[in-house]
């Protein structure tokens, strides 16, 4: 599946609810699927700045791929950063800056988005952007 | 008069809405409080038919407007009861009042070495000022701390009161942890070593009004946004005597009685300190609000937010692992909690589904929460305008919470 069909398939999933707090459930349960994070990444460091919870994410490149990881200490903000591994995880640096995230808006989350907005939504998306320019400026070095 | 609530509901346009296809349950006043029409009306009818720059314009939409505004001035001296209206300065808010205070004040008084005297639990606005103060003039800020209630301790007081302390300045109730603080004890023995005393008064007097005479405050700061006035609008009390010693704040137009490129001397009290053009809509909104609250009778409201805030307690304690910051027991209707080890961000975001506005973070007050070493609480703050009922869908929304967040 690629990105975007990857998207297509969680509108889908968001689409049979109605009730936001079912939405909030179905993020909690998504939080609790992901992986751990490797302590050593649950530092200062790795800490995305601008959120009223704390949001850890590291992203590092195999076989040309990313591999995001990540963790929070609120429950819901865990699912939203996990919905946005699910979408980014794996993917080519390339094809993570050319794909629009089209999904949060038409799931509803944009409301989240908005800058001054604490939850950081957007400041994860731009961290996980900024590591797929990162690592696509180092293969073009190489 | 009896407290008729659902009438006093519809004096609030906006409390009458649905969010997310839920009755708003408005629980975030200590951040802002919601407008009686009555408020929303006069701005309205200021900004359509009667817009003109007040003081000296010799032209009649000018004049009616610098009659209103002074009004509006006679209207706050008699809501704090003044001694003078001269003594009533409006600013943009209590953090402008407080700044303008701490310059003025500072200038004058406050020398390399001096201290200044605040409370562990101040709003960052009543901290910050003093600080930046501090800094200019090398001197130095003391802290009366607090106790597991959210109580001032008082037996460090006298001690704290040294030789060198300049001014004291306090909340007169804390946003974030609802204590009304002693401060007529404070101000009393503040005064026999000849200090004077600043009251923060942002949280205190949407919740029944204050007398400034009879708490022999020496200076009373509050925002109009916090007692159902428009934003932009503020406060700065001080006795005549007290402020004819101080040095203005900005300078600018109004300020001034002569100005040449050799000297300017000044405007006399209240005009000395509201430098540029007044926000003089703001200013007539705000006595606009306090008219209002004083038709509704401030024994009223103090009763009924009294009755909110045992109902709410009662609540609130019987919701297990649910813990209270500020217990003291002089308190207005705010409530600083978390619940097990619920991030209060998840709580919010739920709540605020169910239609439930409260304020998640540190309430602008960070050494409170290092006092208690934690992150962040949610805070329900309530005015005379929320109801028993609201209280029971706050409770069942943290109830949801724990359910899906535990």
């Amino acid at each position: 599946m690629n990105l975007n069909e990857t998207q297509k398939n969680i509108v889908e999933e968001f689409s049979v609810f109605d009730d936001w707090l079912d939405k909030y459930n179905f993020l909690i349960e998504l939080g609790n699927e992901l992986p751990e994070i490797d302590p050593v990444y649950k530092t200062n460091e790795y800490l995305i700045n601008g959120c009223q919870s704390k949001v850890w994410l590291h992203a590092n490149l195999a076989d040309g791929k990313l591999v995001f990881s990540a963790d929070s200490d609120a429950i819901i903000v865990k699912g939203i950063v996990a919905l946005l591994v699910k979408v980014l995880n794996d993917r080519t640096p390339d094809e993570i800056v050319e794909n629009e995230l089209f999904f949060i808006d038409e799931i509803g989350l944009s409301q989240n988005l908005s800058p001054t907005r604490s939850n950081g939504l957007l400041a994860m998306v731009k961290k996980m952007r900024l590591y797929a320019i990162a690592y696509q400026a180092q293969s073009q070095k190489q | 008069m009896a407290f008729d609530i659902n009438k006093v509901r519809s004096d609030f346009p906006i409390l009458n809405q649905q969010v997310y296809n839920k009755p708003l349950v408005y629980l975030d006043n200590g951040a802002t409080t919601q407008k009686p029409a009555t408020v929303i009306d006069t701005v309205k009818e200021l900004q359509s038919l009667h817009n003109a720059s007040i003081h000296r314009g010799i032209h009649y939409l000018s004049e009616q407007m610098t009659t209103r505004y002074e009004e509006a001035r006679e209207r706050v001296r008699l809501f704090l009861n003044a001694a003078s209206s001269k003594e009533i300065i409006f600013t943009s808010g209590a953090t402008g009042s407080i700044n303008t205070l701490a310059f003025s004040f500072g200038e004058k008084y406050v020398h390399k070495g001096d201290e200044i005297l605040i409370s562990e639990m101040e709003h960052h606005s009543n901290i910050v000022p003093w600080q930046m103060l501090c800094e200019r003039k090398e001197a130095h800020l003391k802290v009366i701390p607090f106790d597991g209630s959210g109580t001032l301790k008082l037996d460090e007081l006298d001690e704290l009161l040294s030789e060198k302390t300049r001014i004291v300045a306090l909340a007169h109730a804390s946003n974030s942890l609802a204590t009304i603080n002693p401060v007529k004890e404070v101000i009393r023995r503040a005064h026999e070593k000849g200090i004077p005393v600043m009251l923060d008064g942002a949280q205190m007097v949407q919740h029944g009004g204050v007398d400034v005479q009879d708490l022999d405050c020496d200076f009373y700061v509050f925002s109009s946004h916090k007692i159902f006035g428009p934003t932009g609008s503020g406060v700065l009390y001080g006795k005549e005597s007290l402020l004819e010693e101080l040095p203005p704040y900005q300078g600018g137009g109004d300020m001034v009685d002569q100005v040449t490129f050799q000297k300017t001397s000044y405007n006399t009290l209240p005009f000395k300190f509201e430098a540029g053009t007044a926000n003089y809509i703001g200013a007539i909104g705000l006595a606009s609000a306090l008219e209002y609250v004083m038709k509704l009778g401030l024994d009223e409201i103090r009763s009924h937010e009294a009755m909110l805030t045992q109902y709410t307690l009662d609540r609130l304690e019987k919701i297990p692992g649910l813990v209270l910051y500020g217990r003291a027991s002089e308190r207005i209707s705010v409530f600083s909690f978390l619940v097990e080890n619920i991030h209060p961000y998840d709580a919010a975001m739920i709540l605020d589904k169910m239609g439930i506005a409260v304020r998640t973070g540190t309430h602008c007050t960070q050494p409170v929460m290092d006092h208690f070493g934690i992150e962040g609480t949610i805070r329900a703050s309530l005015v005379f305008y929320n109801t028993t009922e609201e209280v029971d869908q706050l409770v069942s929304g943290i109830e949801r919470c724990i359910q899906m967040l535990s």
